[in-house]
């Protein structure tokens, strides 16, 4: 698969890809800005504020009835964290030209539309539109209460809120509820003005038309944008473990804990630290998966994740309450198998090859296409996929080892229920 | 075998049934680097009773996923490990009337999917291996338990129908696994797990002469005895409950609505039928519809809010819902916007509109491998082909949906499922 990447103009980016085995194209718009606390209210705001409707179509009705007549397309919002920034956009998909049913094309009138939803949003008195920016506000706040509702994703941000609390990656990635409660029209209106003048964007293209035919539909578009120098986005920073691991308890009317731990790592040999952690519980035969679920059965689920340009690595379980130590002790047991070096040669390879072929496949599917370049963008990570599994070809066991030998446990996290006791 | 062409969607099918009465179909991917096998069985949540070699079974609720689990364990050990170790990444579910197991790889696909073939075929289970699947089964089923989407959804299928079993949850509860042995599980594999009650789907840039050779040299030979399923009597058009109201932990009330619908029978009528009751959801309140627009704008629902129209064997209802705060005022609104379509029609602009929407929806859901496969098997065990869409949607037209509407959307097919905060004023 072929990259090519280009600047259209200063901090302003096109990436493209032609691909003519998809049924659909992508097209994806995406502001990439430093995350902090003051900008993740506003910037998960605006996106939906935008898509409220535009000058040509000024409510959702006329809105949808465009993306439909274009054969249903889909143009969603998005706020996304990438390492240590936000970004946020929308993201097009709109069927190939090849199977309209009266011949016509659909890049150019999709490219068009977004441009608008970006750049000329419905206004009134030189502000949005002020019921759109109250019913998004508290459809925010009511996405925001929603985390709770699903358990694991609450105790999984749970965790990374308590260990990054400092850090740009501890902030929320949709705000915190008082925030968005605070924000006034005229200040989201700035927000973003200052956005459009300053931030980094990247734009994304997969599918069968010519890069000449997409540069074109995109100048046009955005041809109202402001041009300047830009901001880039943060490279994330990395950071040691406290010297004793933090502990965190929370109570919930619920009937099953949540154990939720993450360790920092000290290495720089990020492909060994990506087969250490899908050996240690990162699929379907990992040590977490193997031994804590299915010899011990402590858990309905247990896997890892590494968090690569931060350098951190996480652990997700779902388990009875009374079994938070043994579940605990066994997590850092297995942790500790790996860094001894005592696995199997199978469960290197068996990793090995689930993470290259999930390399090779990226490819096959747009939408991981455009959210695998984001993130090279957003963390300054650069590489092909060629590249990538090279690197993971090279890695050996000792490697492995030392990459798990340099995770220092920094905090843990359960959710338990109440009347329990942790 | 047999190549059928679809050139207004792009595709191509290369179908066989082997002697043993399995179904293979092969859909060619050139460009791909991902291979996917998907060996489905028409068998899920709702085949409790059924009637195998003259004897009428009644199981426990929860069997066939309790199946499902199970299935990987093999005489050698598990095949979940020995697809990984050559790259494949395996997997399953159970869904109400199908059970399925699927790997997708890029490299030795023939030998990964004769493992596939394998052990879906071969039963292997002692009582100690099905006694320490209980537990795992058991906290997943108490996690589904704690999932609002979950359970809005089973409380709503449990107010339309008495005793259809689409009311049963697919993994049963934690009481009714307990009386799972592996002699129900031997008897249930092999009442349902036989050739021809299954199908084999390969999507990707694969030799299909290979993937009919390898079902045929792997599987068994005979092709199984005929099933006779039971889901109860045929159910008539009154909701079991028209309302039931569950809390829970959850931040913002949520509301599910069903309206009951008569169950189509086996066939392309059946696909038409599903391609109607979805372009009838999407008139009434989908998100480019007047009543959407203007409940949203009211703050009545937020963009959790849509709908959709399902079916399963005896079974069919239309639902929508969300986060909601006044959830009777919505249905309400609902009522009154059907009462007004079917008095005043479609708009013939905005019916097309819809209907070029949803046709390009179908054409999308094409990028997935997995849709792709489970439309296959769907479509296979249902007596429809999956890629006729776009001359189904040509046979359709406003009246049909306008037809839709004034039969199925009235107050006496309405049932309602509420979800409110277990607390009030937690953050």
């Amino acid at each position: 698969m072929q990259v090519v990447r280009k600047e259209l103009f200063p901090g302003v980016c096109l990436n493209y890809v032609h691909a003519t085995k998809f049924k659909t194209g992508l097209l994806s718009v995406q502001f990439v800005t430093p995350l902090d606390e003051a900008a993740a209210a506003p910037g998960a705001l605006l996106p939906a504020v935008l898509h409220r409707g535009t000058r040509q179509y000024p409510d959702m009705r006329a809105l949808s009835g465009a993306l439909d007549r274009l054969y249903g397309s889909g143009l969603s919002y998005t706020v996304r964290k990438k390492g240590e920034n936000q970004c946020l956009g929308f993201i097009a998909g709109f069927i190939d030209d090849a199977f309209a049913l009266d011949g016509e094309r659909l890049l150019e009138p999709i490219a068009e539309l977004a441009g608008e939803v970006l750049l000329d949003p419905v206004t009134e008195d030189g502000l949005f539109r002020a019921s759109y920016v109250a019913g998004e506000k508290d459809n925010l706040i009511d996405a925001i209460r929603s985390i709770l509702d699903d358990k694991r994703d609450y105790a999984d941000m749970r965790l990374i809120r308590e260990m990054c609390h400092d850090e740009r990656y501890g902030v929320a990635r949709l705000g915190t509820e008082e925030a968005v409660a605070a924000l006034e029209g005229g200040a989201l209106f700035d927000f973003y003005q200052n956005l459009l003048k300053t931030a980094h964007l990247e734009l994304f293209y997969c599918g069968s038309a010519e890069e000449a035919r997409v540069r074109d539909a995109l100048l046009k578009a955005l041809a109202p944008l402001p041009r300047g120098e830009r901001i880039a986005p943060a490279p994330a920073v990395r950071r040691g473990a406290p010297p004793q691991p933090r502990y965190h308890t929370e109570t919930m009317d619920v009937t099953q804990g949540k154990l939720a731990m993450g360790w920092r790592a000290a290495t720089e040999d990020e492909s060994a630290m990506m087969l250490a952690n899908l050996i240690f519980g990162g699929y379907s035969n990992s040590k977490l998966f193997l031994n804590v679920r299915e010899k011990l059965s402590l858990c309905y689920y247990a896997s890892s994740a590494y968090h690569r340009s931060k350098g951190l690595v996480t652990v997700s379980s779902g388990i009875e309450f009374a079994d938070y130590e043994r579940a605990r002790d066994e997590i850092v047991t297995q942790l500790e198998s790996v860094r001894l070096g005592d696995f199997e040669p199978w469960e290197l390879e068996g990793a090995r090859s689930v993470l290259i072929s999930a390399v090779r496949t990226r490819e096959d599917s747009a939408g991981r296409i455009e959210e695998n370049l984001l993130g090279q963008a957003a963390t300054g990570i650069r590489e092909t996929e060629e590249e990538l599994i090279e690197k993971l070809a090279a890695v050996t066991p000792e490697r492995v080892a030392a990459a798990a030998g340099s995770l220092t446990l920094d905090t843990v996290y359960f959710l338990t229920g109440e009347g329990e006791t942790a | 075998m047999t190549r059928t062409e679809y050139p207004r969607i792009g595709e191509t099918v290369l179908r066989e049934t082997l002697p043993n009465g399995l179904r293979v179909a092969v859909v060619p991917k050139p460009g791909y680097r991902r291979r996917y096998a998907f060996f489905a069985t028409r068998y899920g949540g709702m085949d409790m009773r059924f009637r195998l070699g003259g004897t009428w079974y009644d199981t426990p609720a929860g069997i066939a996923h309790y199946l499902e689990h199970k299935m990987f364990d093999t005489e050698e050990g598990n095949a979940m490990q020995a697809l990984s170790l050559a790259g494949a990444e395996p997997n399953a579910f159970t869904a109400n009337s199908m059970t399925a197991y699927y790997f997708d790889c890029t490299e030795h696909f023939d030998e990964n999917l004769r493992v596939l073939l394998s052990f879906v075929s071969v039963p292997y289970f002692t009582q100690e291996s099905v006694d320490k699947e209980r537990g795992i089964i058991a906290q997943e089923i108490r996690m589904t338990e704690d999932t609002p989407d979950w359970r809005v959804y089973k409380n709503l299928l449990s107010c339309l129908y008495r005793t259809n079993p689409a009311r049963v949850p697919i993994a049963g509860t934690v009481e009714s696994i307990g009386e799972i042995t592996p002699e129900t599980l031997y008897a249930c594999h092999k009442a349902f797990y036989a050739p021809s009650n299954m199908l084999l789907c390969v999507v990707g840039d694969v030799d299909a002469e290979e993937v009919f050779a390898a079902a045929r040299e792997v599987l068994p030979a005979a092709p199984g005895e005929p099933i006779e399923r039971d889901y109860g009597v045929q159910e008539d058009m009154s909701v079991f409950q028209r309302s039931v109201t569950f809390p829970m932990e959850i931040a913002a009330p949520q509301f599910l609505m069903g309206f009951k619908c008569p169950a189509g029978e086996a066939g392309e009528e059946l696909f038409r039928q599903s391609l109607i009751g979805e372009l009838a959801c999407d008139i009434l309140l989908g998100d480019s519809s007047p009543l959407y627009m203007r409940l949203y704008d009211e703050g009545l629902i937020n963009s959790t809010f849509g709908g959709d129209f399902d079916q399963l064997p005896g079974v069919a209802y239309l639902y929508a819902g969300g986060e909601c705060k006044e959830p009777e005022r919505v249905a309400q609104a609902v009522m009154d916007e059907a009462a007004r379509l079917a008095r005043e029609g479609v708009d013939e602009a905005f019916y097309q509109q819809i209907r070029r929407s949803n046709f390009g929806a179908s054409l999308r859901s094409l990028n997935s491998f997995e849709n792709i496969a489970v439309g296959m098997a769907d479509g296979a065990f249902r007596g429809f082909d999956p890629y006729r869409f776009p001359e189904l949607y040509d046979s359709i037209g406003k009246a049909d949906v306008e037809a839709f509407l004034r039969e199925n959307i009235l107050d006496g097919r309405r049932a309602m499922s509420l979800l409110v905060p277990a607390k009030e004023g937690r953050a």
